[in-house]
């Protein structure tokens, strides 16, 4: 099996579980004053110190969540809410077209139920958002915006925004910018302090930690109103008692992705660029997405004209090798990618991408595995059409 | 697999019999509603979870099909308008010449299948020729092959129906569902048609094609009442006429007859809906097209009995005369030939011949 699907979820760390295995065993709620509890808060506060310090933030900072779901809601709906009762008339949203579901659904709820005026910001051929984008959207009526939000790097083609100067465009003005990091993490240099954003949202599972778990880095001068209301946990922002063992978990997984980050870009780069190679050998025509140079390294991102790519999926997945189409479904049914449709991609063409993610478990067999499977398949879904 | 209990125990026996099985959920409609309430075949999110939770348990990959395009074209379209020409169709029919074994098959055999297999209570088996006859179940009672009367041989040949050689009951099916692990042994049957999903055909007529009030006449052409659009009548319904006053005789009334294009319902007693011969039109055989006239059974329902007749195949059309006068025949619906068990073709009924009854008099 070649499992090529890392951005979907890659395995976990051995350092991870063991760490998550150790606290399994151990009763204490974080939120109790006696032993039980303060031993269960001590676990906490490190593995807080050691997100902070692996993600360049303070420990006051991370506000932990049940993923980057959660996270992207609370900055998107929070931040919204804060901002617009201070000031009623702040009720423009400014986000990327290409976005991850958590985002953009949150935004469009927004729109629906909350009176928000969302605006999309334009995005280049390979889905980025340049900082100019950002500002001009702003300086159009800077006192009626909410917030905006940009992914640091795409989920479907890798593409890695220029954050550090979208972040400068927003506080030209004092708007707070967010960014969904949850693919950025342990693959490109990702430091909330340095990166000047005033929230940003990771996960724990897609870097070797434990599912269920993320946190949104939040600025000390935010408070977004909760989504989650409750027992007070985390800044007041959060409600919801701790899960003791996955924060241990997470935080090792946090420190070694930023301590690895480098090897992991360099080797497992080799690898993808090896993979695209290969692909592109056997089928001349595949367009490469996302930007050539500014992306992740372990993301592989094609369009295969004439094919649909839930029928590349079917039989690569047949043939032992799991991978995606990078876009989200409706009820099961392949729609046409929201972020392919966004940089200009035909909608017949848009429907024929397959990404592949590696991760620190690929090996080079994995890309033989590809290089030998592809063309084939390709031949086979060409025939099929897109039905 | 639609999310039903046959369909899943058909792709479990498949896969036990040692094919490479992968379970394929059409999506039929373009706006899927989520949770549906009762079990009516296809198209909702919770039948196509159920489909992959049986797939997932049987431990065979699950994808889902979005051929809801086409279902409406070829399916629902055509239903509406065979209504709106005064016609009774079988969408079902339908569903299996155009999407399951059309459709979807050809998508299969490009991808690199070999066939698609079906919950349908059929059998295939190989002739003394080599080629696919289509046969009854085994058990009469839950036969299904009228409702694949439609393919041909070519579509024959790439059919699996794992499910037609057992001489099982339902129960039993379920309780092999039950053993197997798979969630839906429970799930009721579904028995309307998918793509209406109230299970309310005169509503869902009206909100496709209008109302249109006109006239319902006896035999003599009097006007005996009126009613909201012709197509939503079927030859041989007797209930929701809606005539105010009872016929001379005293007897109840039937529809006879539906003409669209005066949007005139004709009702009359029940002998008059006594046929004795049709003729139908867009034949197709399962194999090769018979030569001169034969005497075969007809089956003219999904549900119905068998009857003695004879058929001949005149200028590319089926003329068939019954041994015995038949009871409500729809035009629009579809006559499944049987050379015993063996399914000849099928053909849709275009015209029939009525006994001559005596008008009663005034």
């Amino acid at each position: 099996m070649a499992y090529l699907d890392h951005a979907a979820t890659t395995p976990m760390l051995p350092e991870a579980i063991e760490a998550m295995t150790a606290h399994l065993a151990v009763t204490g709620n974080a939120s109790s004053l006696h032993a039980p509890g303060r031993r269960a808060r001590r676990t906490v506060e490190e593995g807080r110190e050691t997100l902070a310090a692996a993600l360049g933030a303070r420990p006051s900072e991370v506000v932990l969540t049940s993923g980057g779901t959660e996270a992207d809601n609370l900055a998107v709906k929070g931040l919204y809410w804060a901002r617009r009762d201070a000031d009623p008339r702040r009720t423009r949203v400014l986000a990327s077209p290409v976005e991850h579901h958590a985002v953009l659904d949150a935004v469009d709820w927004l729109a629906t139920h909350e009176g928000a005026d969302v605006e999309y910001l334009p995005v280049d051929r390979y889905g980025r958002v340049h900082p100019e984008a950002l500002r001009e959207a702003i300086a159009r009526d800077p006192g009626s915006v909410a917030l905006a939000t940009v992914m640091w790097a795409n989920n479907e083609i890798g593409t890695v925004m220029p954050v550090r100067g979208l972040a400068d465009a927003a506080a030209e003005f004092g708007v707070p910018l967010h960014a969904d990091a949850v693919q950025a993490v342990g693959q490109v240099p990702v430091d909330f302090a340095a990166s000047g954003l005033a929230a940003m949202t990771v996960s724990s599972h897609k870097i070797g930690g434990p599912y269920g778990i993320g946190a949104l880095l939040l600025g000390r001068e935010y408070t977004p109103v909760p989504v989650l209301h409750g027992g007070g946990q985390e800044r007041h922002v959060r409600s919801g008692t701790l899960d003791v063992p996955a924060v241990a978990a997470f935080a090792v997984a946090a420190r070694l992705a930023t301590e690895r980050r480098e090897e992991f870009a360099r080797e497992v780069g080799a690898l993808r660029d090896g993979l695209v190679t290969a692909v592109r050998a056997v089928v001349p025509d595949a367009i490469l997405g996302g930007d050539p140079d500014e992306r992740l390294p372990a993301n592989a991102h094609f369009t295969f004209p004439g094919c649909e790519g839930d029928s590349l999926l079917l039989l690569l997945d047949a043939a032992g090798i799991a991978c995606s189409t990078g876009s989200a479904c409706t009820a099961g049914i392949a729609q046409p990618s929201h972020v392919l449709l966004a940089t200009g991609t035909d909608p017949d063409l848009a429907r024929g991408t397959l990404r592949f993610s590696l991760g620190h478990t690929s090996t080079e067999e994995d890309v033989k595995a590809v290089a030998e499977a592809i063309g084939p398949a390709v031949e086979r879904a060409r025939t099929a059409g897109l039905s | 697999m639609s999310g039903g209990v046959d369909s899943a125990v058909a792709a479990a026996r498949a896969a036990e019999a040692g094919h490479e099985v992968t379970g394929v959920h059409l999506a039929l409609s373009a706006n899927p509603q989520s949770f549906r309430t009762g079990a009516r075949g296809c198209c909702t999110i919770e039948d196509s979870r159920d489909a992959r939770r049986a797939a997932d348990v049987i431990g065979i990959p699950f994808y889902v099909w979005d051929l809801a395009e086409r279902f409406r074209e070829d399916v629902v379209d055509d239903f509406v308008a065979e209504y709106e020409a005064g016609r009774t169709p079988n969408p079902c029919l339908r569903c299996n010449e155009k999407i399951k074994f059309a459709a979807l098959l050809d998508k299969a055999l490009a991808l690199g299948f070999d066939a698609v297999c079906t919950g349908h209570y059929a059998t295939v088996v190989l002739g003394d020729d080599g080629t696919r006859e289509l046969h009854r179940a085994s058990d009469m009672a839950k036969d299904q092959s009228y409702v694949l009367g439609v393919l041909d041989e070519k579509q024959l040949a790439h059919a699996m129906f794992p499910l037609g050689d057992t001489l099982t009951t339902k129960d039993e099916i379920r309780a092999e569902a039950e053993r197997r692990g798979l969630a839906v042994a429970k799930k009721p049957d579904s028995h309307d048609i998918c793509f209406i999903a109230d299970g309310d055909t005169q509503g869902f007529l009206a909100s496709r094609l209008g109302k249109a009030e006109g006239d319902i006449v006896d035999e003599a052409g009097t006007k005996v009442g009126t009613h909201e659009g012709a197509y939503g009548f079927t030859v041989g319904q007797r209930k929701g006429l809606r005539i105010g006053h009872p016929a001379a005789d005293g007897k109840p009334r039937y529809v006879l007859d539906i003409s669209p294009v005066n949007n005139t319902v004709t009702v009359g007693p029940v002998e008059a809906l006594d046929v004795t011969a049709l003729t139908a039109i867009k034949p197709r055989w399962c194999g090769t097209a018979p030569e001169g006239p034969g005497r075969y059974t007809a089956q003219l329902r999904a549900h119905g009995g068998e009857t003695e007749v004879t058929a001949a195949l005149v200028d590319g059309q089926l003329t068939v005369t019954f041994a015995e006068p038949v009871r409500g025949v729809a035009p629009g619906q579809a006559i499944v030939l049987y050379d015993g068990t063996r399914v000849v073709g099928s053909a849709t009924i275009a015209t029939t011949t009525r006994r001559t009854t005596q008008p009663t008099p005034a």
